[in-house]
């Protein structure tokens, strides 16, 4: 570790939390359809949607409603996104002629993109057309990251509202959210890339000669709109196999910076737009300092692990000083490396630019940690804000119960239904994550997917249930996941991720809007200071532990001992 | 639910329609005109041939040539589509090893490196990114480190000045971005050009 590598590490937190503010304040604008900075450019497009998609952004609808309007959108976003990977190979735009995806890989690529989480069990660059990448995967790239903001904006008003009926109108969220915040940021930020070398180009390859004479064929494609709405949004699939670990995706440390704090600045604001809503913006920082807490630990651990060489290789007489450069990128380092690898697996973006799988086994294990914990530490889009607020929820629920109060939450009491399907949400994702882990190194079939042997092999399973139950999608790549049985497992782990905390969260946010405010007394439990932060820290890393410390011991910490004392496998 | 039908298929549509047809060719079309070089893959040519692109790695083994990192890239069997051949630095299938640390693979590869550089240059440290694979496999660049320790070698085998191959690599180092972002680093076929420029 270095004083320059915690430098670069400072800069992108400060940037991050100069950005909270005013893109929270925006957000809550763009939220509530009142007038602001694009209204004028882009009103006429969002009024057209209404009309043709004869819509009402006025009226508001209840959260079952608003939630069934989402599963019908998403219901028709798999079908569409599975027939363009299907019929690839008859589609326009496909200049590398890429073969139809395989039943199995289209559902599971589709419902990958739909949820946000963009787990690939595929090569980009070797699987998918033009077309696929544009009017499949970008598109789905918007719309995810849309939807998970709109059902963040949804809670955050289901927590604001008072003896309300209603928490908004998804058909507008999604609508104003993609006009206003993805795609503009997108268009610049794209731009930017391509400036620094990211390709933009309808080309499928171009040929080279290398100087010692033999044939190079580099795969290009519409690389830089995929990859800004691809951070922004907290999707993280990529172009290509590499992820922004490639060239062409991410080629400076300027891109990896600007990358990081795409992936960061969204989820950081919604807490802002949060506490804004809720008339009181210390809740919301609150919530951005116990965030801020767990990646600080995270980003410190994951450093300090990777600056280190592997022992097993300066044994040989590998110069040390460079950290564990296998599977790192020179022009980004250990600390960019460290600091890429903890925001992507902190929010659910799961884009990399190293290789995880690569990492000390210590280092291997803050990404794990980091998707274990529900991936609430700023988070995805949208999702980073409503998981926390789940753990918010126990939080006052353990404090209620340790004073013999009811517990309350912004001056609502949290109630047993409440607090019953916020158990639901949290306990739905381990059960996929460790389920789907148990059973897929148990049968033959499916453990022969693994390629690693010991408990790092164990690993490359638990980190792939993992990742897709908890919407990440980056992976110990290592494992050959691209058959029948991983990629459906996988494919039902992401959706149960994804819909399982989704519909609880809507279902509590009905009925906290429906609630009415108790004003505070002098036994309310303040949620705006560091008691709380320290509160919810404690709750989520002790729900977090005694979930996944056996599997974290037979994975990571067991490979740890064994490196250190010279075991091989 | 039938009701939310209409603004599904007309939001999937139109959102379909703005943002993977319409978003993407208004970036093709402006990023092509004003930074056509980076668009198009910053494309490098030597008398009329393509070489490469600045932005990514290529394979050198050639004494005359500064080395780059392992590569981990394969590509097909041409004999057995089934399989793979390691291919370093194939560029239209990027991949990291995937190796773990305590893998016996990943030892066994580094130890045979680690022999061969030290043959090359007795008795110095070697640079840890000359014998680990890049995650993507077609790293462009080396540490100064890593190119020093080539120096050497180069100079013998192009009948040039120590200083004078030390000089072309400074030439074609970069620091890091602003003097605190990134890695400083070598670009291996620039210097490689360079040196062929040089002493052909």
């Amino acid at each position: 570790m270095t004083l320059n590598g915690w430098i670069q590490i400072a800069v992108a937190a400060v940037i991050v939390l100069a950005l909270t503010r005013p893109l929270g304040g925006y957000m809550l604008r763009v939220g509530n359809g009142e007038r602001h900075l694009l209204t004028p450019v882009l009103g006429w497009l969002e009024r057209g949607f209404y009309r043709a998609a004869g819509v009402d952004p006025a009226q508001e609808q209840s959260w079952l409603t608003y939630a069934l309007a989402m599963l019908v959108f998403k219901v028709g976003g798999f079908a569409l996104l599975y027939a363009i990977l299907r019929l690839q190979a008859v589609l326009p735009l496909n200049p590398a002629g890429q073969g139809p995806v395989s039943a199995d890989l289209a559902f599971n690529t589709a419902v990958s993109f739909l949820t946000n989480t963009n787990w690939q069990s595929y090569g980009g660059e070797t699987t998918m057309s033009h077309l696929s990448q544009m009017l499949g995967l970008t598109v789905q790239n918007f719309l995810s990251a849309a939807a998970g903001i709109a059902i963040a904006l949804a809670v955050v008003r289901g927590f604001a509202r008072r003896s309300a009926k209603t928490i908004g109108n998804f058909w507008a969220d999604m609508t104003r959210i993609t006009l206003y915040m993805l795609l503009p940021v997108c268009i610049i930020g794209a731009l930017v890339i391509v400036w620094q070398g990211v390709p933009q180009t309808f080309a499928g390859s171009m040929q080279a000669t290398t100087l010692e004479g033999a044939k190079q064929t580099i795969s290009l494609g519409p690389v830089a709109s995929q990859e800004a709405i691809k951070m922004l949004g907290t999707n993280g699939g990529g172009f290509f196999n590499a992820n922004s670990a490639h060239p062409f995706e991410n080629p400076s440390a300027l891109t990896n910076m600007l990358q990081i704090i795409a992936i960061f600045s969204l989820g950081a604001a919604l807490t802002n737009t949060f506490g804004r809503s809720v008339r009181d913006e210390r809740q919301g920082w609150a919530i951005f300092g116990a965030m801020a807490l767990l990646f600080l630990a995270g980003v410190l651990v994951l450093y300090w692990s990777e600056s280190h060489g592997n022992p097993a290789l300066v044994a040989l007489g590998m110069d040390p000083s460079l950290g564990n450069m296998e599977g790192k990128e020179l022009r980004f380092g250990i600390a960019q490396t460290a600091l890429f690898s903890t925001v992507t697996t902190d929010a659910s973006c799961g884009a990399v630019n190293a290789m995880i799988e690569s990492f000390l086994p210590l280092g291997g294990m803050v990404p794990l940690i980091n998707i274990m914990l529900g991936e609430i530490i700023f988070g995805g889009v949208g999702s980073g804000l409503y998981g926390f607020l789940l753990f918010a929820i126990v939080a006052v629920f353990v404090a209620g119960l340790m004073v013999g109060r009811t517990p309350e939450y912004l001056g609502k009491k949290i109630e047993a239904r409440e607090v019953k399907l916020t158990m639901l949400a949290i306990l739905c994702l381990p059960m996929a994550m460790l389920g789907f882990t148990a059973l897929a190194v148990v049968l033959p079939g499916p453990a022969s997917a693994i390629s690693a042997s010991g408990p790092h092999g164990f690993t490359e399973a638990l980190y792939a249930y993992v990742s897709g139950a908890g919407n990440n999608g980056s992976a110990f790549a290592g494992l050959s996941a691209n058959t029948p049985f991983w990629n459906t497992t996988l494919g039902i782990d992401m959706i149960v991720g994804r819909f399982f905390v989704i519909i609880p969260v809507l279902a509590i946010a009905g009925s906290m809007a429906a609630k009415k405010a108790v004003p505070p007394s002098s036994g309310t439990f303040p949620t705006n200071g560091p008691l709380f932060v320290g509160l919810v820290i404690g709750v989520i890393l002790i729900v977090g532990g005694l979930t996944f410390f056996p599997a974290l011991a037979l994975g990571p910490i067991a490979e740890h001992f064994a490196l250190n004392a010279g075991t091989l496998y | 639910m039938l009701r939310h039908i209409r603004p599904a298929l007309v939001m999937l549509i139109g959102f379909s329609v703005l943002t993977g047809i319409l978003y993407p060719m208004a970036i093709t079309g402006i990023a092509q005109a004003v930074f056509p070089w980076q668009a198009q893959g910053s494309k490098i040519e030597r008398d009329g041939t393509v070489i490469g692109s600045a932005l990514i790695g290529q394979n050198f083994t050639a004494a005359k040539y500064l080395h780059p990192r392992p590569s981990a890239t394969s590509e097909p069997d041409p004999n057995d589509a089934s399989k793979t051949v390691p291919t370093p630095y194939a560029a239209d299938n990027s991949a990291g090893s995937n190796l773990g640390p305590a893998s016996k693979a990943l030892v066994d590869r580094v130890s045979g490196d680690i022999a061969n550089l030290q043959a090359e240059n007795p008795g110095v440290p070697v640079p840890g990114d000359l014998v680990t694979t890049s995650a993507s496999g077609l790293d462009p660049d080396i540490s100064p480190a890593a190119a020093a320790f080539q120096v050497q070698r180069l100079a013998q085998a192009r009948g040039l000045s120590r200083d004078k191959v030390s000089a072309i690599i400074a030439a074609h180092s970069a620091p890091r971005w602003l003097g605190v972002f990134g890695e400083p680093h070598v670009n291996v076929l620039a210097v490689n050009l360079a040196l062929d420029a040089a002493a052909p």
